[in-house]
């Protein structure tokens, strides 16, 4: 007899790689799939569900189905890409130093003068005026 | 990555912080050019401020010494809300690149601590809807 194709051992794999690459192309959208991507988190479990099945369908009943190499070598795969996607984002975003000598609330903000797109100055106190508030974003920039 | 996720937000409530008569204007290492294109690419309408040798940003306390790519010093991400007489009234310092500030955080903020602003919002809006002809 023909052994069938072991499809959940696939479909798992692809459904961890899509895990982990919605992160950055989708999620990272939107605050609260940013913040803490739960929404990779559980994809990810999905995926590992489905090759726990497609491995024991594979191991269980080898007559059957095909996928003992495929399987293990799938699952190895969806390992390591869960592993470097959760120290990407549990492990290298901590790494930022302490700031702490920014100016907290109630302190004088350091006046400056800095060149906008167009390379005009604008001032601190230029953006102060009229009664107006700012709020400056210091951002990291360099993509 | 980050940073245009969360810039993104902010442009996106800009006139909720126009209407409180809050400017936004973002600063990073980036220099003026690299500015413009990412402000045409994404759409930023409010100011981006360039500070390419990190002084303004290293007076903020927010500088993240070889931070960059190829080891450029540049800035930490923070928030400063400055008041018009110079004041820092509110400040968000994260200590995760991907836990970013909330522009309804920073509105609810500004409402609390400058409630002459959030009246002044309030305002507009029946003014508006009443002008006379």
């Amino acid at each position: 007899m023909k052994r069938r194709w072991n499809l959940f051992v696939w479909i798992g794999f692809v459904v961890v790689l899509l895990a982990a690459f919605s992160y950055a192309l989708v999620f990272i959208r939107f605050p609260v799939t940013r913040d803490f991507p739960w929404v990779n988190l559980l994809l990810f479990v999905a995926g590992g569900g489905l090759l726990a099945i497609g491995l024991r369908r594979a191991f269980g009943q080898p007559e059957r189905y095909r996928g003992k190499v495929s399987g293990v070598i799938l699952s190895a795969l969806s390992l390591v890409i869960i592993g470097l996607f959760c120290y990407g984002l549990f492990g290298l975003t901590k790494g930022l130093p302490s700031a702490a000598n920014a100016p907290r609330g109630g302190m004088q903000a350091p006046g400056f003068t800095l060149s906008d797109v167009n390379g005009k100055p604008v001032m601190l106190s230029g953006l102060l005026k009229n009664n107006r508030a700012v709020l400056l974003i210091f951002y990291r920039g360099y993509w | 990555m980050f940073c245009n996720s969360e810039l993104r937000g902010f442009e996106h409530r800009l006139n909720d912080f126009r209407a409180r008569g809050v400017e936004i204007a973002a600063i990073s290492v980036d220099t003026s050019e690299e500015s413009r294109k990412l402000c045409s690419s994404e759409g930023y309408t409010f100011p981006f401020l360039s500070d390419p040798k990190a002084e303004v940003i290293r007076r903020y306390g927010v500088l993240h010494p070889r931070g960059g790519p190829n080891g450029q010093d540049i800035a930490r991400p923070g928030e400063f809300l400055v008041d018009a007489t110079g004041t820092v009234r509110w400040f968000d310092l994260t200590d995760d690149v991907k836990v970013r500030a909330r522009p309804e955080n920073v509105l609810r903020a500004i409402d609390e601590l400058m409630p002459s602003r959030a009246s002044l919002s309030l305002d507009i809006r029946p003014r508006s809807r009443n002008a006379p002809l």
